[in-house]
């Protein structure tokens, strides 16, 4: 069958981009094979694991879910806009002094899930994290470095 | 250049600099930074993408395939099917995790002349992209002559059922064959003692049968593997693997070439926990890259994960044991049978031997079948077979306390094997930890607490794991500025990096920042075993050490040349100054490891450490877990209130990352007591191939893991290292089937106790 290209123009990490998508790329495949941002990961491909999460116009979504075709004129960040220059940002520092990474497949996905968290709510309680980041699984840590590394990054005193 | 600068923190012990620290791991700001590589981040020059034709049948035979219109759709460059592989041998290969007959690792690679489980690759398709590849995919045309599939142990193992492989003897307790084929391909027994006069000794006898469901390593990285076959004849694959000489000594046979025409670049892992030691889609790639001439990048989506990889095995399992009135067990009778999958191997004899090994009783027999099925071929998963064999014997014991009136801890004190016990099959254990971690378990602010509300229990259980060693390889040279690149051959799935480096800073004095620790390709470093086990720690560690104490060596007679004195009166000591005779003038003579590594370049050369250890003993590991949960009961739905993780962990290197590996363990083993399963239905057919309907625990479904660490030091090791990663997914069912019974009273016989099975349970019980 045909395929149809599409040229879409966004903001990517700050930068604007234009690029060639496939009618049928997911904002993920944009992103990973189109433009060369392989930091956001595919773990199922259907929503079910938050490891592709990325900001899209100050929400975060499941890239897989998205169209690249819809990004137009969007903004959005990735694991990769995170640091500045090479100043991490808290949050990045607080996954590091918590060994809050095993295999780290999954820490993309939390990193921009949570970082979107904190700027809507800077002091969460441990339910509003657990809550918060239900959509990304992690199969290597339990979960409780991670929840600790967010407590950490939100100024709060870890047990 | 970003950086994060380790935090020095406090000493957890007093013996070393290093060693129980906690830096941040090396590897760390790539990961955080989204620049770390995984497998499927790779993009070479050319690169083609791949996709595999999978069976929709359980077990069928292939009357034919046509890949002919797949061929001509523009922008494919090659299809493969199992006839253009070479005829493999009839030959055993390693596979990292055992060995298996290469007819049967190509077979699951891709069918050949039957498909046996739903997924089974059949063929597979490079093309320009991936959404081509999939589009010809409906292209070809497979023919099927579908067969009756059998899915469950007991029913494969009945004379007359369909069989999978008309080769397939058992193999039976004295090494003869069967004479008639059958589904069970092996028959094991451990026996110790006389079990009959055992159980005539006993005041109670509880017998148990158990059924699990196969459940799924869950790694969030599905499989990936990308290869480029050159025109020379060599081939370069990187993949996610747990073990890149494994990976490279089994496509090296499965293509006729030599080992040394096969490099295996391993990229970093999401995830493995066993299921990414056996190959799936490199040999897959390597061929379509050689029919295509170009790079071939093969990934699977989650579906195909959960269909065609993995699984561990689903069981039917039956315990008898029984104890005098003051608790001692007199005897225990133990009969496992797993589900290989489509072709042998599954985990039954890790399984039977871990399965009492926490006690010492004097009359045992256990005996294990290795069943196959339509399903996919089992692969190693975390402690592989021993979380289903210690969830039936552990849950017995319980019961058997329960029934006594004795306190379940107590009653493993008076049973605990210690130091000079021998299990049934016939392991010595030396210095172990299994009464200290039951003991630290007794004196743990949980199980002192009280736990009070109506639907809610508390449960507790042991668990063990051997623990392996066996091949690993460290190379360091020592820099002009003092630092030390580190190579590896240890896939780091979970901070090997930074636990390796570590024992290598140890040992020669300078700090963990200083030691730059890289995974490489075949080609650069030594053999190495695969990242499982609970090895690489140990292993890993212990090549580090010798490694190290190898540039201690050569320092020493570096500063003695310097010196121009002998050898023999240079010292290097643990604070890395390297001391030496007094001068003429009567000073002393001494030069800091920065000083000595400034001036090797002028002095002779640089110099470089290399170890290569195969080390056949290790550490034991044991833990003990104590769990509250709340059962609602009228949706059976079960929460975890509490969890106390304790583990004897030798000597906790990283202690983070020992922490780490418990938690997850716990957060595996709670998955498998509550949620996961694979659902088929009477045709064989999958009905949850996804992470919604496979449900793996979720930050909101845990509490916060405590974990408490026992180091009882390993003395079959330089730094006392146990190994941790397994042991811990191994407690958690039966402390959690413990924990319900001690709720609302009914004893779970299966796995998951999902809230369908906890209805079911109780609504019976009602009856
Ligand atoms: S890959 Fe998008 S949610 Fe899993
Ligand atoms: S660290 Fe491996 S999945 Fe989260």
């Amino acid at each position: 069958m045909a395929t149809e290209h599409i040229v879409v123009n966004c903001n990517i990490n700050g930068e604007s981009q234009t690029f060639l998508a496939n009618e049928r790329d997911s904002l993920l495949e944009a992103l990973r094979d189109r433009i060369g941002l392989t930091g956001a990961k595919e773990g199922c491909n259907n929503g079910n694991c938050g490891a592709c999460c990325v900001n899209m116009d100050g929400r975060i979504v499941n890239s897989c879910l998205v169209m690249a075709a819809e990004c137009e004129g969007s903004e959005i960040r990735t694991v990769e806009g995170l640091a500045m220059g090479d100043q991490l940002t808290p949050l990045q520092n607080a996954f590091l002094e918590q060994a809050a990474l095993q295999c780290g497949i999954c820490t993309p996905g939390f990193l921009v899930a949570a970082e979107a968290l904190l700027e809507e709510n800077p002091d969460p309680s441990e339910h509003e994290i657990r809550y918060w980041l239900a959509g990304n699984l992690c199969r290597c840590t339990g979960y409780d470095k991670i929840v600790k590394a967010v407590q950490q990054a939100a100024g709060q005193s870890i047990v | 250049m970003v950086t994060a600068q380790s935090q020095p923190q406090s000493r957890e012990t007093e013996q070393y600099n290093v060693i129980g620290t906690r830096p941040i791991r090396h590897d760390g700001v790539d990961k955080v930074t989204g620049a770390a590589q995984y497998g499927a981040d790779i993009t070479l020059p050319g690169m083609l993408a791949g996709r595999v034709l999978r069976s929709p049948h359980a077990h069928a035979r292939i009357v034919s395939i046509d890949t002919s219109k797949a061929e001509a759709l523009a922008g494919v460059h090659a299809v493969v099917t199992n006839a253009d592989f070479p005829r493999a041998a009839d030959e055993e290969i390693d596979t990292g995790e055992g060995s298996a007959n290469l007819r049967w690792v190509l077979d699951n690679v891709i069918a050949s002349d039957k498909v046996l489980y739903k997924g089974h690759a059949v063929a597979a398709v490079a093309a320009s992209d991936h959404h081509i590849a999939e589009d010809a995919l409906d292209l070809i045309e497979v023919e099927y002559e579908v067969l009756a599939p059998v899915l469950d142990v007991r029913d494969a193992m009945v004379d007359g059922s369909p069989l999978l492989h008309d080769s397939l003897h058992t193999r039976e307790l004295d090494g003869s064959n069967s004479d008639n084929a059958s589904n069970t391909a092996s028959h094991l027994q451990f026996t110790k003692g006389d079990t009959e006069a055992g159980f005539a000794e006993a005041d109670v006898v509880i017998e148990r049968e158990f059924e699990t469901s196969m459940a799924h390593q869950g790694y969030i990285e599905p499989h990936n593997g990308t290869a480029y076959w050159r025109a020379d004849g060599t081939l370069d694959i990187w993949t996610s693997t747990q073990g890149a000489f494994v990976v490279r000594d089994s496509v090296a046979p499965l293509l006729q070439l030599s080992p040394s025409q096969v490099k295996v670049t391993p990229m970093e892992i999401g995830g493995g926990f066993g299921g990414k030691i056996p190959v799936y889609l490199e040999p897959l790639a390597a061929l379509l890259s050689q029919k295509s001439g170009r790079p071939v990048k093969l990934t699977m989506n989650r579906e195909e994960v959960l269909l065609a990889t993995g699984p561990t095995s689903g069981t039917y399992m039956r315990v008898r044991m029984g104890a005098k009135s003051d608790g001692t067990i007199t005897a225990a009778d133990v009969h496992l049978a797993f589900e290989a999958g489509a072709y042998p191997g599954s985990p039954v004899g890790a399984g039977a031997m871990c399965s009492l090994a926490p006690y010492d009783i004097p009359n045992q027999k256990i005996d294990g079948y290795d069943v196959v099925v339509n399903k996919p071929k089992t692969a190693a998963y975390r402690a592989p077979g021993a979380p289903q064999a210690e969830f039936a014997t552990e849950s017995v014991l319980n019961e058997l306390a329960e029934q006594l009136g004795h306190d379940p801890l107590d009653m493993r004190l008076k049973n605990a094997s210690v130091e000079g016990d021998t299990t049934a099959a016939g392991m010595p254990f030396g210095v172990i930890g299994n009464v200290e971690c039951m003991t630290a378990a007794q004196e743990s602010p949980h199980w002192q607490s009280e736990l009070e509300g109506p639907n809610r229990g508390r449960g507790v259980a042991q668990g063990f794991w051997f623990n392996i060693g066996f091949e690993s390889s460290a190379y360091a040279q020592v820099n002009g500025d003092g630092t030390v690149p580190l190579v590896l051959g240890s896939t780091d799935i979970g901070g090997t990096r930074a636990s390796i480096a570590m024992q290598l800073a140890e040992t020669l004095g300078i700090s963990s920042d200083d030691v730059h620790p890289h995974v490489v390709d075949t080609n650069s470093v030594g053999y190495t075993q695969v990242t499982g086990g609970s090895r690489t720690t140990f292993a890993g560690g212990w090549a580090a050490y010798e490694c190290a104490m190898d540039i201690r060596r050569q320092m020493e007679e570096r500063a003695a040349q310097i010196w121009e004195c002998d050898a023999s009166d240079v010292t290097y000591g643990d604070d890395a100054v390297v001391r030496g005779p007094a001068d003429e003038d009567g000073n002393d003579r001494q030069f800091s490891f920065k000083e000595l590594a400034g001036q090797l370049a002028t002095s002779g050369g640089h110099i470089v450490g290399r170890a290569d250890v195969n080390k056949t003993s290790s550490g034991p590991a044991f833990a003990t877990h104590i769990v509250d949960v709340e059962v609602d009961p009228d949706t059976g739905k079960v929460d975890i209130l509490r969890y106390t993780a304790v583990q004897d962990a030798g000597t906790a290197i990283h202690p983070a990352y020992v922490e780490g590996q418990m938690q997850g363990g716990v957060a595996q083993g709670v998955g498998m007591a509550l949620n996961e399963e694979y659902f088929y239905d009477d045709s064989g057919d999958l009905k949850n191939a996804s992470l919604l309907d496979y449900r793996m625990p979720t930050a909101l479904d845990l509490p916060m893991i405590e974990p408490i660490i026992v180091e009882v030091p390993n003395p079959g090791h330089p730094y006392g290292v146990r190994g941790v990663g397994e042991v811990p997914i191994i407690p958690p069912a039966p402390a959690v089937r413990a924990a319900i019974a001690n709720a609302i009273g009914v004893h779970m016989t299966e796995l998951p106790m999902s809230p369908r099975a906890i209805l079911n349970a109780t609504v019976l019980d009602d009856e």
